[in-house]
Order: C-alpha cells, then structure tokens, then sequence
C-alpha cells in the first residue's frame, strides 16, 4: 500500500494537529486522571454550549433579517453619510450613507451560506473520492491520491485565488474555487477512515452473502467511516468563511450589490483610517461568526471522536 | 536514506508537472485575453494575429504547454506580458521581500509560540492557562485583514510610530542608496552601511511582520500547549519527578525534547499559513513580493508571471515539507523513514 506521504499533508489551516497527522506517530495520549478528564470536558462543555448559543443567535439573525434591519441595507441616503455610530445609526453609516448594522445583519446571510454551501460541495467531491481509494486501494488509490497531492501543493489561498481568477471573480467561483481547494482533504480523511474498517469482520461478511460492491460502500462502509469528515466540516466550516473574506477582500470575491461582510471591509480600506465604524464592525461579525462556529468544531470533536478528547 | 530521498524529490517533480499542468490550463481559461490588454484600444484584426502568433497562442494548448517546459528546463520562465522583464528576474526581486517578511515572522512565532504553548501545559488551569488558551482561540477567528487594519489603525493613525505601507521610505532610500544585493532590505543596508535606511526597512517591517504573526501563532501555541500536556502524564517524567529533577529541567529538558516532532510539523504548517497570508498581508501593506505579484498577474492576466509565481511558491513549499519530514528522522532515528 502506498503510504501518500508527500508534501502538504500538513494540515489545513484552521484544522488542528489531531487525527490524519504526518507519518510520525502521534504520542497517544496516556489515560489522564478521571478529574482532569471532567473537567476538561465540562469546559469544553461550556464554551460549546457558548458557541452553539452564539452561532444560534447569528442564523436566527440571517433568517429574520428582513425584520430585523432597521433600513433598507441599500437604501442610499447622502444626508447621513458616514456618520459615526449614533442611536439612530447604532454601527453608522457608510460613505453612500447606508446603514451599517443592517448591512451586517444581511451580511450574515452571505457568510452562512459560503459556509455551507463551500463544505458540502467540498464533501461532494472528497467523501466519494475517499470512499473509492481507501477501499478499492491499488493503482486508483495511488491515481486519486497523487491528483489529490497536486491539490495539496498549493500553499493554503493561493489556489483558491487562482482558481478564482481563472473562472472569473464573483462569489460562486469564489465558493467553488474554495470547496475545489478543500476536497482533499476530505478525500484524505475519508480514505484513512474507510481503510481502517475495509477488511473488519462485518464487511467481509457483506461481501460473502454476495452484496453489491455498491451498496457495501454506501449502505456498509460510509456510515461507519464519515464521523472524521464530519468533525473535520465542522472545523472547517470557520476558516471558510475567513477565506471567502479575504477573497472579497483582495477583490475577487463578491462584487457589490452582494452584501458581503469582507467586502464591506474592503471598501471601506480608502477611509477606515478616519471612519473606523466603517471597517470595525464588519470585521467584528466575521470575527463573531468564526468564533462561535470554532467552538462548536472544538466541542463537535470532543464528543464524536472520544479519542482526541482532552487534546 | 539516499534512496527515500531519491523517492521523495521524484515524487516531488510528478507533483509539481501536475501543479505546472494545472495552473497553465487555469491561466489559459482566464477571462479575457492578455493580447487585447496590450494592444490597447481597438487593434486590427492583423494585429491581433500578429501578436497572437508571437505569443504561440495560435498553437494547440499542448504544445504551447510542452513549448513552457523546453523554456523551463532551461531556466527560462518567459517573459511578464505586464513589467516586460523575464519573470525569473521579476521573481528574483519579489523573492527577497517575502522571503524576509515571512523568516522573520516565522522566528518570532516560534520564539513566542511555543513559550506561551508551554507556560499554558505546565500551569493547566489557572489564569495564565485560560488567557493563552482563549487568546488562540480568539486568535483563531480573526481575519488577517483585520488585523491588519486594526494594527495601521492604532500605531499608524492614532500613534503615528510605523508607517502605513512601503518597504522602505523613498526619499531615505534616495539619500542613502545601498545596492541590492541578496535582496533582503535588512541585510543590503547593513552591508552599505546605510543606517538611516537600516532604519526605515526596520520601521517598514514592524507592522506586516506582526500581522502574520498574529494571524499564525494560535496554532503553534495551541498544538504545543496540547502535545506538552499530554508528554507531561506520561510516566518518564513523573520518574525524572521523582529523582528530584527541577521543573523547569523537566519541562525545558526533556519534556520539550518529546514534543519535537509535533512541533516541527506545526512549524510547517504555519509556514504554509504565512506563504498563503502573505497574498493578503502584501496587498494590504503594499508591499513588494510575491503575493502581490501572484494577485496582479491573475487580475492583468499576466499567465507567465503567474505561472512562475506558483511553481516557485509551490517548490518552495513542498521542499518545506520534505526538510521536516527528513528533521523527523534525525530528532527521533527510530521513526522509520515512510
């Protein structure tokens, strides 16, 4: 079997150290004292609960934004133009004389939506690539593997940036181009998951009683193997977001009229020097939403994958 | 030994034809053609094919491909459609910047970092412990442009200590020329023994050095913190404890020592995250390297200039990654080599 340990299997950005780390061994952790496990836990507990909290409040504020806004997010009004925060403007307006709390409130919008949609397509295209080296192996395994190193190579954003750019900027390709640069690593999860339960009793058994190589994969494989890809989602599901910022921040992300919180920052790069509103909150609600959505990946860990508690 | 280090750079060229590969049929699919973009407003259909001809871009895109590689095995990488000059000329000059910008961030994120990982592991639990720990956390969730900002905002506009964006001051530069020799600002005035430009470089560093610092060293602190909690459970150290070794021997000694390998991959890691931050942290502080070469080739559609910014950013990446992963086997000869 051929170990892929070429370069870039560090991990991504944004991930931690844990699981399908280099070929050097991970020290297992020795068994700590059942104290320190509890409450270790019971603060992990806490700040996921914080974080779920946190992340609760922001859907809840990209659902409703229409009833929350207090103005039209494109409402151009020069009378007010930027001014600093006040009660009628509580983050204050830009230099068209917008709203800047309600354009962070839809804003949430956009950055949930790059989230998901960047991960599952990201999945779409790993978990099956996964699923087919890891329990097939051989010459595809070492096939998908070396197209999946290639991937790797790229130092993190800057295939994404490139991708971007050849596809023209706007915010789908954007999201494409993200979920194109993050796929391997699904890919190399989903595969070091499956080669681990590949030759276990209970596939053996599917495969005598003659059951379709198909239907092992989804119905036998897959559901045992896929909390790994899961938590690493989760994990990721922040940096994304982060990600898709800086694209739009460097200007090839999303292009105005599309509400987007690292555009929104971007724009206002000429002034924030003397309007620091402008800039401020903004990049507060990223840095919020990435926050929250950490916490639930640390405490998503914690709970699906009991073996890296504590780390 | 010799023969993994065959096996690896070999597996390393396959890798970097695949990125060659797909970064040339990227470009080639870039919107807009850089022919229209240099002949400016309304060329003649002749001219077009003029320059289209001179270009090789009428030729199949194999063979403009295969036409790149002959250029390549010689050191060639073409010429930027925008500066005019060879790009590996272009590059050599961008290099120096980021090379300086990202070494130095780098040293201070492992001086820094792994401190503040092990103060963390060793008093588990107490204030020092919960504020490096949320400090990554936080640290963790903040976009690098941000803090950018955030930085120019406070020393620039309400202290006035750093300048906002540049390499160096101009008019310094102009009063005390230094010639450029390894490219490295810091090195080439001290080698002209141009203080006052020593100076400025210095000043002109501070504040993108400080940004990827910020933006890469919760990770480092994080895994050493994690890696140093859990060596120190294990029952070679409660041993040492038990002869009477100081703590601080323990804990610098031999516990450290154990923690080596994670280390050196999260040392990898945050290189990767500084190449990758550098894009932003360049456009931000207008600063002359590689990142921002790479995003003004992509928006003027410079295909060679970008090309060569890839593969040379890709090299030197993946040669990153193969110097860990050989300091994996010297810190511990018993990890046998993959």
């Amino acid at each position: 079997m051929n170990t892929p340990n070429t370069a870039g299997e560090s991990r991504p950005p944004g991930a931690t150290s844990l699981g399908m780390s280099r070929s050097a061994p991970v020290n297992l952790p020795s068994a700590p004292t059942r104290g320190a496990l509890a409450v270790g836990f019971s603060v992990r507990n806490k700040l996921f609960v914080f974080g779920a909290g946190l992340f609760g409040l922001i859907l809840l504020t990209a659902l409703f934004a229409p009833w929350l806004a207090p103005y039209d997010p494109n409402a151009i009004n020069f009378a007010v133009k930027l001014d600093p925060p006040s009660w009628t403007h509580w983050m204050g307006t830009d230099d068209l004389g917008r709203d800047i709390l309600s354009r962070v409130i839809y804003g949430a919008r956009t950055s949930l939506i790059i989230g998901f949609n960047v991960i599952l397509i990201a999945m779409a295209i790993g978990v099956p690539i996964g699923l087919l080296s890891g329990y097939f192996g051989g010459r595809l395994d070492m096939v998908l593997m070396r197209v999946t190193d290639v991937f790797l190579a790229f130092p993190p954003l800057l295939l994404p940036i490139a991708i971007t750019a050849a596809l023209g900027p706007s915010l789908v390709n954007a999201m494409l181009a993200l979920a194109i640069s993050w796929f391997p690593w699904y890919a190399r999860i989903m595969r070091g998951a499956v080669m681990s339960i590949r030759s276990q009793l209970f596939v053996s058994a599917a495969r005598t009683m003659r059951i379709s190589q198909l239907k092992i994969l989804v119905r036998h494989i897959l559901p045992n193997a896929w909390t790994p890809a899961l938590v690493q989602a989760s994990m990721d599901f922040g940096y994304t977001i982060l990600a898709a910022a800086s694209l739009s921040f460097i200007g090839i992300g999303a292009k105005p009229p599309t509400i987007e919180w690292g555009l929104m920052v971007a724009l206002s790069r000429s002034k924030f020097l003397d309007f620091w509103w402008t800039a401020a909150f903004p990049g507060l609600a990223i840095f919020i939403t990435v926050l929250a959505v950490n916490l639930i990946g640390d405490g998503l860990r914690d709970i699906l994958d009991p073996r890296a508690r504590g780390v | 030994m010799k023969i993994y280090l065959i096996q690896r750079l070999a597996q390393m060229l396959v890798i970097l034809l695949g990125v060659l590969m797909l970064t040339f049929v990227l470009s080639r699919i870039l919107p807009g053609s850089p022919v229209e973009m240099m002949l400016g407003h309304r060329p003649s259909p002749e001219q077009i094919e003029a320059v289209r001809t001179e270009l090789g871009l009428d030729k199949p895109i194999a063979m403009q491909f295969m036409v790149y590689l002959k250029g390549l095995a010689q050191g060639d990488l073409g010429t930027s459609l925008h500066t005019g000059q060879p790009v590996t000329s272009d590059l050599f000059n961008r290099f120096g910047a980021t090379f300086e910008l990202t070494t130095i961030a780098l040293l201070l994120v492992v001086v820094m970092g792994i401190p503040l990982g092990v103060v963390s592991a060793v008093r588990q639990n107490t204030l020092s412990d919960h504020l490096v720990r949320s400090g990554s956390i936080a640290g963790m969730a903040l976009p690098v442009f941000l803090i950018a900002m955030l930085l120019q905002m406070l020393f620039y506009g309400q202290l006035g200590w750093f300048p906002l964006q540049g390499r160096i001051n101009a008019e310094i530069a102009l009063d005390y020329p230094f010639a450029q020799r390894t490219g490295l600002y810091l090195v080439d005035t001290l080698l002209a023994g141009q203080w006052p430009a020593f100076k400025s470089a210095v000043l002109h560093l501070v504040l993108p050095v400080f940004t990827l610092v910020m933006a890469s060293i919760a990770v480092v602190t994080r895994i050493t913190r994690n890696t140093m909690v859990e060596v120190l459970q294990q029952d070679h150290i409660r041993t040492l404890q038990a002869y009477g070794v100081s703590r601080r021997r323990i804990y610098y000694r031999y516990a450290l020592k154990a923690t080596l390998i994670p280390l050196l991959t999260v040392i990898g890691l945050a290189y990767g995250y500084m190449l990758g931050g550098s894009v932003v942290v360049e456009f931000i502080f207008d600063w002359p390297g590689m990142g921002g070469y790479a995003v003004g080739g992509i928006t003027r559609n410079d295909f060679p200039a970008v090309m060569g910014v890839t593969l040379l950013l890709a090299v030197i990446y993946l040669s990153m990654n193969l110097v860990i992963d050989l300091l994996y086997h010297l810190v511990d000869p018993r990890l046998e080599l993959p």
